[in-house]
């Protein structure tokens, strides 16, 4: 048979409907059939994974969409003070206090004490974030409220003369909105104001936004001395005869095994003022006894522990590339010429950059995250943006900023996430 | 076989059943020194008097816990040692149980409660146990008798007393002792404080040994960073510095100059799961003389006035009278400052960003 005619013959085989549409043996299309067969296995893959897939939903996405929620919703005020959230909504923030509002706000503070005396008071706590006194003021105002008789605004001046400053009226408007961007503002260094609009906080109170910039340099910089310090490791690693390199494998997993609390605990003895490292400086004479150097509670305690604490996860990746290179392409390259180090660059370096990105990836996310080590270590200027997340869930216990600051961190990530997959390619990335 | 499992098994639900009918509370602490005085003092007596169990957990302080616990409807600790400002704002936030304070025994020779415990004792929602300062200390083997640190001043001055300090990482008390070294009496420190430009001053003097800064966070920390050599000076809270000195002869020395001195307090979890036996802990060892004996085994003054003639000497020393070491005693009160919790309740929000920006920057 020639190939003409063997190619007329699977024409015949198929048959084709009206439309010139592809069928099967049982006339329907073909791509439904398709469909149909994909249906199923698609269906059964689904049920494999269905219940981890509940299980992260419920104890991963939910709650941390949840917290996320906290960062722009905030119904203390709106739910205690029913009244005066709908007086204050309409109120322009320019005009006086009316009547009307102080009416609204007496009545308000009693039906809340009547429910729970702590009421009043998470209402002062959330009106004191936007300004403060105002918690004293809730308190006095509250014990005061069920005495007070028409016209209510001039009891409420007699009561504390706080009360005839519009700071305070101004504070109460932005507390009042249940979906408010004061938070996200307050995340990036800027104060949500009653009218709506938004300014610099004051010079002496920015914060957040230097500690971003600064969180992502540290993570940046830790990443390159990762690069730096791992990856002749994992050269060694890949190309020792097998018994030294996996005495060497040992060495590497044995601090990754270690809890990371011993390993930063190490090296605060090895690097504090009077520790093992200044030590051996003041004995050679590299420095005098008064004058030893400050290795640890500042940005450099932060730096050496978290590269130390994060190595393994820079080796690992590129070794596992490495040790997939075939040997002949560096000998090849050779045998047409090139110098060790054009074999190296040109060959041999260019292979093992999916292993590097990965590895930097790993690291650099773990380490835009990082909390333990810079709250152990890092002293006053080492501290980073989840210390700042850890301090407002932990102590100012003002959860609505640490949502926000966490959302904003998260945002960050997932654009570098972006970013890399835009220059490096995301599919270019091994991790083993 | 299967039955000696299942026999295991039956025993085993019975004895937990067991522990669980008896009276067992979680009594939470700051650790350390301190935890093992309230231990001696109030957990083993009130063991043997009540057959009860007491499990003793430590924590750093702040009201994290507490609320998360109780936010999530989920309260495993019963009774929890904290700070004055701290159980003011759980009360007001309704995080904690109200006290009533007609259960608190009346003092020996029949005062009632009420009189006997020191103003600041009393609260809606906790009863004080006792009364603790932060000072600060040095180390006594690095200076010569002539020329040491004397006064709250000399703490902020590095040329003079060249070398590392160390400050409690919040704002709280380090403004206050800021402003006593500037030159504001003790009494004043609040009113300047309540003036921005009183709270500029304070960062100001702040400002010039923040270089020379080795912030800390736990109340262990201090005497550890002192013996390390790590810090020429050290704020600290007294009783921390006493214990070194008395029970490992460290030859520290307080400065008792400008202290700001506070009540630390029990308080319930609202919710708490054995609030009945935590109540009853609670009046058994504010009692006269559980305070009194807890004095014998750190440095903290007692919170009921009827304590302080029979608090005697060190627990391991007879010859050392703790009465002297006490933040109350007259020597060490005449330039004291009462932790103004008002204040922090109002400000603490504001300066502890400003605290935090300022350390940052």
């Amino acid at each position: 048979m020639t190939d003409a005619s063997y190619q007329v013959d699977a024409v015949h085989r198929t048959q084709t409907d009206a439309s010139g549409l592809l069928l099967a043996a049982d006339g329907t299309p073909l791509k439904k059939k398709l469909r149909e067969a994909l249906k199923v296995s698609r269906r059964r893959a689904f049920l494999l994974v269905a219940p981890l897939l509940l299980f992260i939903m419920a104890s991963f996405v939910i709650p941390i969409l949840l917290l996320l929620a906290q960062g722009v919703k905030d119904s203390t005020f709106s739910s205690i003070m029913p009244e005066s959230t709908a007086i204050l909504s309409e109120w322009d923030a320019k005009s006086d206090p009316s009547e009307e509002m102080a009416a609204a706000l007496v009545a308000d503070l009693i039906s809340a004490k009547a429910t729970d005396r702590s009421l009043a008071t998470k209402v002062g706590t959330r009106v004191n974030r936007e300004v403060s006194g105002a918690i004293s003021l809730f308190k006095k105002t509250t014990r005061k409220a069920s005495k007070m008789e028409a016209p209510f605004l001039d009891a409420l001046h007699a009561t504390d003369k706080k009360w005839k400053d519009p700071a305070y009226w101004k504070a109460m408007k932005i507390a009042s909105q249940t979906i408010t961007p004061a938070y996200y503002a307050a995340a990036v260094d800027k104060k949500y104001l009653a009218d709506g609009s938004f300014v610099d906080q004051p010079e002496d109170r920015q914060i957040y936004v230097k500690l971003f910039v600064k969180t992502i340099l540290v993570a940046g910089g830790v990443m390159l001395c990762c690069i730096l310090l791992g990856f002749p490791v994992a050269y060694l690693l890949a190309h020792l005869p097998a018994r030294k390199a996996n005495l060497l494998m040992i060495l590497v997993l044995l601090p990754f095994w270690t809890s990371l609390l011993v390993r930063t605990t190490a090296w605060i003895a090895m690097l504090q003022s009077a520790g093992v490292l200044n030590d051996i400086f003041v004995w050679v004479g590299i420095t005098t006894d008064d004058q030893r150097f400050s290795l640890i509670y500042n940005m450099t305690g932060t730096i050496i522990a978290m590269t130390h604490i994060l190595l393994p996860f820079m080796i690992l990746p590129i070794y596992s590339v490495m040790k997939a290179i075939p040997p002949s392409h560096v000998r090849a390259a050779k045998s047409l010429g090139a110098t060790n180090w054009t074999a190296f660059w040109r060959v041999y370096f260019p292979a093992t950059v999916p292993g590097i990105g990965a590895g930097g990836l790993l690291v650099f996310i773990l380490a835009i995250g990082y909390y333990i080590t810079p709250a152990l270590v890092g002293g006053q200027d080492g501290q980073l943006i989840s210390n700042f997340i850890a301090y407002h869930m932990q102590k100012s216990l003002n959860w609505s900023l640490a949502a926000a600051l966490g959302g904003i961190l998260l945002v960050l990530v997932l654009i570098l996430y972006w970013l890399y997959d835009r220059i490096v390619g995301i599919d270019n990335m091994k991790l083993g | 076989m299967k039955r000696a499992i299942l026999l295991a098994a039956a025993s085993g639900i019975a004895l937990t059943g067991a522990a669980h009918a008896e009276d067992s509370i979680t009594v939470v602490s700051w650790g350390g020194a301190y935890t093992k005085s309230q231990v001696e003092a109030y957990h083993k007596p009130w063991m043997a008097k009540t057959g009860g169990k007491i499990i003793s957990e430590d924590y750093n302080g702040g009201l994290a816990e507490v609320k998360a616990q109780v936010e999530a409807g989920n309260v495993t600790w019963d009774i929890v040692d904290v700070e004055l400002s701290d159980a003011i704002r759980g009360c007001d936030e309704g995080l904690l149980e109200e006290i009533d304070h007609s259960m608190l025994p009346d003092a020996p020779d029949g005062t009632p409660a009420e009189e006997d415990f020191i103003s600041l004792a009393l609260h809606d929602c906790a009863v004080a146990n006792i009364v603790w300062s932060t000072i600060f200390a040095y180390d006594g083997s690095k200076y010569t008798a002539f020329d040491r640190p004397r006064s709250m001043a000399d703490f902020f001055n590095t040329k003079k007393f060249p070398g590392k300090r160390g400050l409690r990482k919040s704002p709280k008390a380090n403004l206050e002792m800021a402003l006593v070294a500037d030159g504001v009496a003790a009494a004043d420190v609040y009113d300047v404080l309540s003036t921005a430009e009183g709270v500029d001053r304070a960062f100001a003097k702040l400002d010039e040994i923040k270089d020379s800064v080795v912030w800390w966070e736990s109340g262990a920390q201090p005497p550890q960073l002192l013996a390390d050599g790590e810090v020429k000076m050290t704020t600290a809270y007294n009783g921390r510095i006493f214990n070194a000195m008395a029970s490992e002869g460290k030859p520290f020395e307080i400065v008792w100059d400008g202290q700001v001195f506070d009540v630390d307090l029990w308080v319930i979890p609202k919710g708490a799961p054995n609030k009945e036996a935590a109540m009853d802990f609670l009046a058994f060892s504010t009692d006269t003389q559980r305070l009194a004996d807890q004095a014998a085994w750190i440095s903290y003054g007692p919170a009921r006035k009827s304590s302080a003639p029979l608090v005697g000497a060190y627990n391991s020393d007879p010859d050392l009278e703790m009465g002297p070491h006490m933040p109350t005693a007259p020597a060490n009160f005449m330039n004291a400052i009462a932790n103004g919790f008002e204040f922090w309740a109002d400000n603490q929000d504001e300066l502890n960003e400003r605290f935090n920006a300022w350390l940052a920057s």
